[in-house]
């Protein structure tokens, strides 16, 4: 069958009867152990009817709102929820399902769900914005990432151009105006929610490697920063007038960095200015954390649940995550491209540089097949305190050559491929009550996933809070 | 010995890991007891031929390349003249398209190019994307392989007689249809492969240091001295097996 071909579109089969049948695979594909029944349902609703998306995210009484980005959108999505949850019942892609098939798969589990919260592929996010019809939509930067897959950043940034072009003016859109790119697709809207960081004290004291969107978008001229807090996002503008960052409505001031233990900032929101205090480490969590607030309070939270909400939470699996193994600890950073990898290594250094760690490349497709990007991470803050380094996963030499060609001793680095060894090696060099630092890419990432759950491993600080 | 590299728009062509290559170059440059000394030239930058060793040229986004071509154009003469007088080039994906006569983008925008290799590109409708292997014969009778990974909507045309950098043993190569990647003329090469392309393939960096030490003395490329190259062969057995499996 041409899952394109859109025949079975025609014969109108009753939502419910579809549903049925949907949530039936469902539970089969989890009783077979097919990848927990996440998208497996969708994927079979959006081939039987690709309309039914529509359909189903229509039912929703409180309507849906859409998050993307290249980094921070789980994060985003997962710290919204948490503001919500005392507001709406919520249908909720917490598992990172985020192409129109998890989507699918959400919206059919939802049951009596108010509200869609649903965080988007960048590059699925214009189909999706067209089938549930958001009333509201959270964009939160463009980095370059996995250009073997999405292409070039200007063609995702065409694209997400487009969507936002045919939005109604009913559509509430949110947009971190720290990102050229990004802040720019307010243009195409109207009116818009901008969030940003106001706070020179906590930038970068140049642009990083790895910054994108540097130049004017009108006439290609270096663009002039006042302040660069991750990657390319700060506060710019074109020496010649033409762009500059917006005036912004939600806003992170007075950011005080605790290294490893988390992070505090004013919030100014609707005229009001409020401590927040986060669990999670690093300025890219504060434009989550400011992301998710402008989302809600779009969606009509109120400052006492904002603030109330970014409190309570901690982070989604992998993203920064401590777990426990005997008298040791396995701290785990998530790495993925050069502006996330950046801020999970400047976030470690502040807290002290680590003389150890197991770093892990995969080239799966959700890893990004071409491993280029990892010359573009500044490793080098991190190789000047190694006094050795595990290199794993399928792409482990490559790795290895990254840090041999960045100035580590070549005797400082072990190469083994097979995770679940190098997660031994690492632990067994981690002397007794210490902390072994793990930087898995995504597929590394659900690989060590599967390993803590073997091993019956406790995740001590994980729910902390909740 | 220091080795004179310029860097031609490293703000603007560093779309995939460019300055993994340099880092490479400096680092076998340094082991041999030689210093790569490297110039960035920007737009506005001037070339004067003679006074570099090696020009590299990374790879861009479409925009960024549009945004240098004009001003690399202005360069040409001096470019080939550089050439002409013995200087090493390397040039990767957008910088190679750009050392050919131009190229024409997606929305048929023209860009112009230096002319230093004897080819055109023109943009089509699917990028080529994956792992590549290349057969390369740079010196006669001595066989090589290419690892790499290629992405680009450009198409590459060389002219008839022109010598490429390699066979395709799998992947696109320069158009997907002739079986060739790459174009060499002398000590200038070009190419798509990127990854970056010179940490897995320690042998065309130390050809491409050789040339540039042949033009700063003016004599023949030296033989250089061997290193241990253990991890690069297993990356590149890795690659390798990647673009043979695609």
């Amino acid at each position: 069958m041409n899952p394109r071909s859109g025949r079975f579109a025609s014969m109108a089969v009753p939502l419910a009867a579809e549903i049925a049948a949907a949530r039936a695979v469902a539970a089969l594909s989890r009783l077979v152990g097919a990848g927990g029944g996440t998208t497996v349902p969708g994927k079979l609703l959006s081939t039987l009817d690709p309309g039914a998306v529509d359909r189903l995210a229509a039912r929703l009484p409180a309507g849906t709102a859409t998050i993307s980005a290249t980094n921070g959108k789980t994060t985003t999505a997962a710290m919204a929820a948490e503001i919500l949850r005392p507001r709406f019942r919520l249908a909720h892609n917490r598992s990172g399902a985020n192409l129109l098939s998890g989507v699918a798969s959400t919206l059919l589990a939802a049951g009596r769900a108010q509200l869609g919260l649903l965080e988007v592929d960048e590059a699925a996010l214009p189909e999706v914005m067209r089938r549930v019809q958001p009333r509201a939509v959270c964009l939160g930067n463009l980095f370059r990432d996995q250009l073997d897959r999405y292409g070039e950043l200007e063609l995702v940034a065409e694209r997400w151009r487009d969507a936002v072009a045919v939005l109604p003016v009913s559509t509430t859109l949110v947009v971190n105006g720290d990102d050229p790119l990004v802040g720019d697709l307010a243009n195409a809207h109207g009116p818009a929610l901008v969030f940003g960081l106001d706070d020179p004290r906590v930038a970068r004291p140049a642009l990083q490697h790895a910054a994108d969107s540097k130049y004017c978008l009108r006439c290609g001229l270096p663009l002039e920063y006042a302040a660069a807090y991750v990657g390319h996002l700060g506060d710019y503008r074109c020496p010649n007038g033409h762009i500059a960052r917006a005036p912004l409505d939600v806003v992170a001031r007075s950011i005080e960095l605790r290294a490893l233990e988390g992070v505090a900032f004013d919030l100014d929101l609707a005229g009001e200015t409020r401590r927040v205090e986060l669990a999670l480490p690093g300025l890219y969590n504060v434009y989550n954390a400011v992301g998710a607030a402008a989302l809600t309070h779009a969606l009509g939270a109120t400052t006492d649940e904002i603030v109330a909400g970014l409190g309570r939470f901690s982070a989604a699996f992998g993203r920064f995550e401590r777990i426990a193994v005997d008298d040791k600890t396995i701290l785990l950073l998530l790495i993925k491209n050069p502006a996330g990898a950046n801020e999970a290594i400047r976030t470690l250094v502040d807290g002290g540089p680590p003389r150890l760690a197991v770093v892990a490349l995969n080239d799966a497709i959700a890893d990004g097949r071409d491993v280029s990007w990892i010359w573009d991470v500044d490793f080098e803050p991190l190789l000047t305190g190694f006094d050795r380094v595990v290199a794993t996963g399928d792409r482990a030499a490559e790795l290895a050559l990254r840090f041999k060609y960045g100035g580590l001793a070549e005797d400082a680095i072990e190469v083994e491929p097979i995770l679940e060894r190098a997660l031994d090696r690492g632990l067994e060099l981690t002397p007794g009550g210490g902390e072994l630092v793990v930087l898995p890419t995504y597929t590394a990432m659900l690989g060590l996933q599967r390993i803590a759950a073997a091993r019956g491993l406790v995740r001590p600080y994980w729910e902390r809070a909740a | 010995m220091n080795i004179r590299v310029a860097h031609l728009y490293p703000d603007y062509l560093n779309i995939y890991a460019d300055r993994g290559n340099i880092a490479v170059l400096a680092a076998r440059a340094r082991w041999r007891g030689h210093e790569l000394d490297v110039t960035q030239v920007g737009i506005d930058g001037r070339i004067v031929p003679g006074e570099h060793d090696l020009y590299y040229l990374g790879g861009g986004q479409d925009r960024e390349q549009l945004l240098v071509a004009t001003d690399l154009a202005t360069k040409a003469e001096r470019l080939k003249e550089a050439a002409a007088g013995g200087a090493a080039f390397l040039a990767v994906c957008g910088g190679y398209q750009l050392l050919g006569r131009g190229y024409r983008g997606r929305h048929g925008e023209a860009m112009p190019g230096v002319g230093l290799l004897p080819l055109e590109t023109v943009a089509g409708d699917r990028r080529m994307i994956g792992n590549v292997l290349l057969e390369c014969e740079l010196e006669p009778g001595v066989g090589r392989t290419l690892a790499g990974f290629e992405n680009h909507a450009g198409r590459t045309r060389l002219d008839p007689g022109a010598e490429p950098l390699g066979r395709v043993v799998s992947g696109f190569g320069n158009d997907g249809e002739t079986g060739y990647e790459g174009c060499r003329v002398g000590r200038a090469i070009g190419t798509y492969l990127h990854g970056p392309l010179l940490p897995r393939n320690p042998w065309l960096a130390d050809w491409i240091l050789a040339q540039a030490l042949a033009h700063r003395t003016g004599g023949d490329p030296p033989e250089l001295a061997p290193l241990d190259d253990e991890l690069e062969a297993e990356a590149h057995a890795v690659s390798s097996a990647r673009a043979r499996r695609r």
